[in-house]
């Protein structure tokens, strides 16, 4: 065989074996949507269906109608505010510890290790401590915990951002008149914009995902959307359409805004380890 | 470029790679500690404090039916070693563990290989593969539950075709078979983060090493085992440990699964938490247990942030 047709057929095998890992990496994800789109019949049929007859969208309604989709909303709720509050409280101390190495080699080991408990051993402490203060099923009580369980990360990776900006130009800030605070604001962070963006939304994706912690803190009123899914686990198998439609609304908007991020998904996910 | 002249990137470098000024201008020095301040607070708050309130707890004997706050030895701690239940609990996340974290290093970097050179439609194939990394957890436990169902899922189905008769696996019952439905759904989702992280580390290799070996002729295997996996090695144990640390407090798969169950065979250590706290209030006892999970990971911890230094 010549190099070329060579060539050529190792291209052929990599393409095809491509193809298919993407399509069995996939297919869970499409049997999840299309189950949104069934009919109970179609959910229900033996042998099982690979497709809806039609985009049936009756579940979608029912969950609206009932207001099982509020619980969509509360999770915005709590991941918006929760990010808000560890991106600001986060990027501050981040500055800190990446210009004055505020606390030394220590406190920055020591924020980063809070990031590893558990969540189990962590949650139920706080459960009992939310019983006495009353803060069980609130909105301040679950942004509160998100904001304590992301601070580690936001601070890390932020860190690592604020330590790519050179100095000299804060320096020259500086020189010119600036105050500390407003070279942070007005040099450091836009510097560090698309640090800033990455962060934010892994943050965001973090607080939106949980479920341990708000199985245990919520109840009704403030029950995310995570949460939500699991109140038609174990009854009669009649909920596999509301699963489905709960998880679609739950993850179709992160599957968007990953769509924007691929650049920054590696030091992202790496918590900071691997600059991709 | 003419060697007399400096680039700005040098000057930068220059400037900051002087050392900082040991003193501090006035105002500056309360300044950083004002930064730290608020984040340091809440950590407190939320990260230490339950920490300290467990160890109190702990000592104490606090049940469903009774709330005794004497001081009660160290009789939870005996109990721990004494609780058969929480040993399986620990040993089945060490096996799922031992399992999953393997399988998905070597299929992680299979793909990673697959996909480090170009290949039409790259891009397209990467933003797809790494979806499952952003489903919520319980979400990728609901969806393989759907998956595999005996009766309405495809999993049985698809058997089916290759066994060429009806196949009824009960993938949620059977003791032989609920670990591989748990694996599965691990492995798959997170695959993707082990694939994202070695083609990255791949992509860093030194090209102009694999080429002088390829002079040399070096056979591919040799290639590999020499030049690029220790090239790889420290992005390679990052992702292990991470990876392993989240195995480790595996809750949300397992509980849409199987809920632990049948009885206790998947239960593991978060999920054996959860059950002896909050269904059956075992208030002390469970202190006991979420400390001793909290003194296991602290270890695995330290190393990790060594390592985590080291890939920096």
């Amino acid at each position: 065989m010549t190099t070329l047709a060579r060539r050529r057929a190792v291209l052929a095998l990599r393409i095809a074996a491509a193809v298919a890992l993407t399509l069995v990496f996939m297919f869970p994800i499409y049997w999840l949507f299309m189950i949104s789109f069934k009919t109970a019949g179609e959910i229900y049929a033996f042998p099982p269906k690979w497709y809806p007859g039609q985009f049936n969208l009756d579940t979608y309604r029912v969950l609206f109608k009932d207001g099982d989709a509020t619980t969509v909303g509360n999770s915005l709720i709590v991941a918006f505010f929760s990010t808000l509050l560890a991106m600001f409280l986060g990027f501050i101390c981040a500055y800190s510890l990446a210009r004055f190495s505020t606390g030394g080699k220590h406190l920055a080991n020591w924020i980063v290790s809070q990031r590893m408990i558990p969540p189990i051993a962590v949650v139920f402490p706080i459960f009992l401590l939310y019983v006495f203060f009353g803060l069980v099923d609130t909105y301040i009580g679950v942004i509160l915990l998100y904001t304590a369980f992301n601070l580690p990360y936001v601070i890390w990776m932020m860190r690592g951002y604020i330590l790519d900006v050179p100095r000299a130009l804060e320096e020259s800030a500086l020189v010119d008149g600036c105050t500390r605070w407003q070279v942070i604001w007005r040099v450091v962070l836009p510097m560090c914009r698309a640090g800033l963006a990455a962060t934010t939304i892994f943050t965001f994706v973090f607080a939106w995902n949980d479920f341990i912690f708000a199985l245990v803190l919520t109840r009704t009123e403030v029950a995310t959307y995570t949460v939500q899914i699991t109140h038609y686990f174990g009854g009669q198998s009649n909920f596999w359409g509301k699963i489905s439609a709960m998880s679609v609304l739950g993850t179709l908007p992160i599957f968007i805004v990953t769509a924007f991020m691929q650049r920054y998904f590696v030091r992202g996910i790496s918590l900071g380890a691997v600059k991709g | 470029m003419d060697p007399g002249r400096v680039s700005l990137e040098q000057v930068n470098d220059a400037v900051s790679s002087l050392p900082a000024p040991t003193r501090a201008p006035f105002g500056e020095r309360s300044f950083k500690y004002l930064l730290v301040g608020p984040a340091i607070f809440v950590l407190l708050l939320i990260g230490v404090f339950p920490l300290v309130y467990l160890l109190i707890v702990s000592f104490q004997s606090i049940t469903m039916t009774e709330v005794n706050t004497d001081f009660a030895g160290a009789a939870n701690y005996t109990q721990l070693f004494a609780d058969a239940r929480l040993w399986q609990a620990l040993l089945h996340t060490l096996i799922i563990t031992a399992i999953a974290l393997p399988l998905e290093l070597v299929l992680g970097l299979a793909m990673a290989q697959l996909f480090l050179d170009r290949l039409p439609g790259r891009a397209i194939f990467i933003a797809l593969l790494v979806l499952p990394v952003v489903v919520s957890p319980i979400v990728s436990g609901a969806t393989w539950s759907l998956m595999f169902n005996h009766r309405f899922g495809p999993i049985n189905q698809i058997i089916g075709w290759f066994a060429g008769r009806e196949t009824i696996l009960l993938w949620s019952i059977n003791p032989g078979l609920v670990y591989p439905a748990i694996i599965a759904a691990e492995v798959w989702q997170w695959t993707p983060f082990m694939f994202l992280l070695l083609l990255a580390a791949l992509g860093n290799v030194d090209r102009s090493q694999l080429e002088a070996a390829a002079i040399d002729g070096a056979r591919w295997w040799r290639t590999f085992s020499r030049i690029v996996l220790p090239a790889i090695a420290p992005v390679m144990t990052v992702a292990i440990l991470i990876r392993g640390l989240d195995l480790f407090r595996l809750f949300d798969i397992v509980w849409a699964l199987t809920q632990g169950g049948p009885g206790t065979m998947t239960e593991t250590i978060s999920v054996f938490t959860y059950v002896k706290g909050f269904q059956q209030f075992e208030t002390s006892y469970t202190a006991a247990v979420a400390l001793l999970v909290v003194v296991l990971l602290s270890m695995v911890v330290m190393y990790l942030l060594r390592k985590m230094e080291l890939a920096r």
